[in-house]
């Protein structure tokens, strides 16, 4: 079969999955929903590989396929198909997904256990795995942007899976509601390209594109501006990042899938997929470049002061993508693709000991009341260190060779992207930090109270069920979240999972080693020959010389972290009062919530309370019972003659055929 | 006597019972009255079939004398009917049909 | 001679019509009309309809005048009262009525129905006979013959229905 037939397959398998443990809600039970949900992922990437094999087989200049199943719509000289596009790019994001999303699905399967929305979650679980497969095979833009408006749907389902906690449904209506922004920059942006170049199709587009449009034109620019607020929205970029941190409030598999392994990355791959449109553009390029480079360096101080485990994970995926927004606008595509799979593995394996752990301390979150866990969860004690390494580009981890390839190629391309290169730098080093603050926070140190219980009875802390953003007790008595947890010690699905993402957290990254292999590169390269940028390759001494200071500034920030910790526990309380306004800062995540809710969220009431106070209120029911007084006082007029006299009525009758008669006799004569 | 006379008088006939109608009160002379007009419409027609020449008119007026007839009848009926329920027999106080 | 019948039982005719509007007392307009019916069946005759003059005085002041003798009887003869509630009513009539009058008398009039103006055909002595218009109703009009039977016998139950005293607890 075919490339784009094993593409295909991949897309429908995950559809199926979803809409069979859909339907079969309350005939099956749990367990036999959730296998069923991993399987048909599993049975995806299977089908995956099937096509990168396949696509192997072509030779390296024609390795891109477009497949249509039907035309979806024609009209006005516009025609829109069904239509997949199969190319190293398309494949590589492909095995990513499936490959991550098995492994969560079995995460899942452990984890979700005693949960009564087993087979919902199952279920949206596999419709966003389609909906992101959607995204990235899509060969034409409508169908990219329906596959962006599943993936923004399912997002916003599992963000409120727990939907009688309204902390959760709020998050997921402020995740929903900034995507849509993205979407609307989407829609735009894709209106614009088929008005330019008639026709929504890739290949069409890409190859129309630089005929059509000069270098550096406003259209164009325009265009890649509209992308951008799209890419930004779903990556979290600043300023539309705010909905990252709240969408925590969904089960943690959610998170370490969605939100860090593949939803958030949808944004890298549309710069990625346009980069023709992006290098007829400069100046977006470089805006992009910028956002990209703000966001890696605030996020990561804000990390720095975040207390909840988990929303301190999320500034740090918000951080990571940074690097790959800034990598793939600067050009470099490639790198940027590697540090996606490579923060695929170390941040879903994050997340998911970080699932573990908020098990462990019976839904808590909250740092403060952590330590310990060394002794009491040895396995996942391994797990986070092994990602943290990774996370903070330790030597030879996988984050090592993916992080520096994008710096190195930012070095090479000179100018003011050196520049960048320096402020990527000074990122790791705070990335460093803020993530072994929070492993020095966790694991070491005397074991607090449910640590010690799990460590004597060898059975998890049983506390009141309580939501964890708001401190206040909940009842589960709906079922969900399920009155038990599962620790990875515990439960041998979720300990599989997290052992495969490790094992490619450390060595995923030999794929690529400067002067040794080029396996990544050499498979993704071609799909961005268009681009001259992508003639720019770091020498491999530049390379080398770049993991070097790469290496340093990771085992320093490191040792910093232990100082601070570990060493002199006292030292960061001292900070914080000393750098109060900075801390604060950081802590409340520099103001960007609040900013938002008076420019924007304010004026927009206020806007709403005018229309109805004056327009609905005034002009509308004015009209509205002004029609209906003017209607009632016609028939108040027109009611006298019903008097109720048959006299009256008589005399009307006369009168007329007097008239009539009248009337005729004047005719006639 | 030419037909146009007795069409003549016919019409007088009729429009008095018009006024009848319009002037009187009490429902037994405005049925009377009513009487007056469908008398007045049978001698057109009588009239009328003088001047045809064949019987036909006859035979419509004497269908118009069995309408009548069954029309008093009814009518007659509901005045009993109103008086025996003790209401005032003058069409201005029976005015409840009002919108 | 024709021409003083005429105009004798015009008179009478007329004279009936303005009885029944203007008396008082209905017993009196019965009357009047009686006087009425009995004039238009001297004017039928003149016109040779010697069968409807009949049926007139037979059916319509024997019958049906003995109904309304009866029926105001039974009523009684109330008089109406002076006060005119519906304003202009007074002054309208006669006027609506006049109106009425002079417009379908210009229409006959002025008609260009030319045999108006005759004293109608030739017609043969069987003009008008019992046996014409027993011969019309049995053949040309039969089933407007029926249906007035159907009709008469509704009324006659109708009659029956609204007249009938409510049973002993039935409502008021």
């Amino acid at each position: 079969m075919s490339s784009t037939g094993w593409a295909w397959l991949v897309l429908l398998l995950p559809l199926l999955g979803s809409v069979s443990v859909a339907l079969s809600f309350r005939a099956v039970p749990a367990r036999v929903a959730g296998a069923v949900g991993t399987a048909a992922v599993g049975a995806a990437f299977l089908c995956a590989v099937a096509a990168l094999l396949s696509l192997l087989g072509d030779d390296a200049d024609s390795r891109h396929h477009a497949s249509t199943l039907w035309t979806y719509a024609q009209a006005g000289g516009l025609e829109i198909d069904l239509g997949i596009y199969v190319d190293q790019l398309s494949v590589f994001m492909m095995l990513v997904v499936t490959g991550v999303s098995t492994l969560i699905h079995l995460y899942s399967f452990g984890y979700m256990k005693s949960d009564e929305g087993y087979h919902r979650f199952f279920s949206y679980l596999n419709f966003f795995v389609f909906s992101m497969l959607l995204l990235v095979l899509a060969g034409n833009f409508v169908l990219l942007i329906v596959g962006w408006a599943f993936v923004g749907f399912a997002s916003y389902a599992l963000i409120s899976f727990w939907y009688r906690r309204t902390t959760a449904t709020g998050a997921g209506m402020k995740a929903f509601v900034i995507n849509v922004v993205g979407d609307i920059g989407l829609v735009l942006a894709a209106f614009l390209i088929v008005r330019e170049l008639g026709s929504f199709d890739y290949e069409t587009v890409f190859a129309k594109a630089p005929e059509v449009f000069s270098q550096g034109g406003w259209t164009v620019t325009a265009i890649c501006l509209l992308l951008l607020v799209g890419a930004f929205a779903k990556s979290a970029q600043i300023p539309f990042h705010t909905w990252l941190p709240d969408a925590m409030e969904g089960p943690t598999p959610v998170s370490s899938l969605i939100h860090a392994a593949t939803m958030v990355t949808a944004g890298v791959y549309l710069i990625a997929r346009t980069n023709v449109l992006f290098y007829l553009a400069p100046t977006a390029a470089d805006i992009a470049a910028f956002v990209g480079l703000a966001t890696l360096l605030i996020a990561g101080t804000i990390a720095i002061a975040q207390t909840d485990l988990k929303r301190a994970i999320a500034y740090s995926t918000m951080s990571q993508i940074g690097y790959m927004i800034m990598g793939v606008s600067i050009g470099a595509y490639s790198a940027g693709l590697f540090h996606l799979m490579t923060h695929a593995f170390f941040k879903a394996l994050l997340f998911m000991t970080a699932g573990s752990i908020i098990s462990a301390m019976a839904n808590r979150q909250d740092i403060d009341r952590m330590s310990g866990f060394w002794k009491a969860m040895r396995f996942t004690s391994i797990m986070f260190v092994i990602g943290g390494l990774a996370l903070a580009a330790f030597p030879l981890t996988s984050g090592f060779f993916s992080k520096d390839s994008i710096l190195s190629f930012a070095e090479a391309r000179g100018g003011m992207y050196a520049w960048m290169a320096v402020g990527g730098y000074v990122g790791a080093f705070l990335t460093a930090i803020y993530t072994f603050r929070l492993i020095f926070r966790v694991l070491p140190g005397r074991p607090c109270e449910e640590a010690q219980h799990l460590i004597e009875s060898g059975e998890l802390y049983h506390g009141p069920p309580i939501n964890p953003a708001t401190e206040e007790e909940e009842d589960t008595d709906v079922g969900f979240p399920g009155a038990h947890h599962h620790i990875a010690e515990q439960s041998w699905p979720m300990a599989a999972a997290m052992a495969v993402l490790a094992f490619g957290a450390l060595f995923a990254g030999l794929i690529q080693v400067p002067g040794v292999d080029n396996v990544l590169f050499g498979f993704l390269d071609p799909a961005f020959h268009d681009s001259p940028l992508a003639e720019i390759h770091p020498s491999v001494g530049a390379e080398w010389r770049g993991l070097a200071i790469g290496a340093v500034i990771s085992v320093l920030g490191i040792a910093l972290a232990w100082f601070l910790w570990v060493a002199r526990p006292e030292l960061p309380a001292l900070f914080r009062e000393r750098l109060r306004p900075v801390y604060l800062l950081c802590l409340n995540k520099w103001y960007f919530d609040e900013a938002i809710e008076l420019l924007i969220v304010r004026p927009a009431l206020a806007i709403g309370r005018f229309a109805n106070d004056v327009f609905e209120r005034r002009v509308v029911d004015g009209i509205v019972d002004g029609t209906k007084g003017a209607v009632g006082g016609a028939g108040g007029i027109v009611r006298v003659v019903q008097s109720g006299f048959v006299r009256t009525y008589a005399l009307l009758l006369i009168a007329g055929f007097a008239g009539l008669a009248l009337y005729f006799l004047v005719v006639a004569s | 006597m030419s037909i146009e006379w007795y069409i003549v008088l016919s019409s007088l006939l009729f429009a008095t019972g018009a006024m009848g109608i319009l002037l009187r009160r009490s429902p037994i002379v405005i049925l009377l009255c009513l009487e007056l007009m469908l008398n007045a419409g049978n001698l057109a027609l009588v009239a009328f079939s003088r001047m045809v020449g064949n019987e036909e008119g006859q035979v419509f007026a004497l269908v118009v004398m069995v309408v009548a007839a069954c029309e008093v009848v009814v009518g007659l009926g509901l005045i009993v009917a109103i008086f025996r329920r003790k209401l005032p027999l003058d069409v201005d106080e029976l005015t409840e049909l009002r919108g | 001679m024709e021409a003083v019948l005429f105009f004798v039982a015009a008179i009478g005719a007329l004279g009936g019509a303005i009885g029944v509007v203007a008396m008082r007392n209905p017993f009196y307009s019965v009357l009047a009309l009686i006087v009425h019916l009995f004039s238009l069946a001297v004017l039928f005759l003149l016109l040779s309809s010697a069968f409807i003059a009949a049926a007139q005085v037979v059916v319509y002041a024997g019958a049906v005048m003995v109904l309304y003798v009866f029926v105001v009887a039974y009523v009684g003869s109330g008089d109406e009262s002076a006060w005119e509630p519906l304003p202009g009513q007074r002054l309208l009539a006669p006027l609506l009525g006049a109106a009425l009058f002079v417009e379908l008398a210009i229409a006959v009039l002025a008609s260009s129905l030319l045999a108006l103006g005759s004293d109608g055909p030739e017609v043969g002595a069987g003009f008008g006979d019992p046996a014409a218009i027993g011969y019309l109703l049995l053949e040309k009009f039969l089933v407007p013959f029926e249906a007035s039977s159907i009709l008469l016998l509704l009324a006659a139950v109708g009659a029956i229905v609204l007249a009938s005293r409510r049973r002993e607890g039935g409502r008021a």
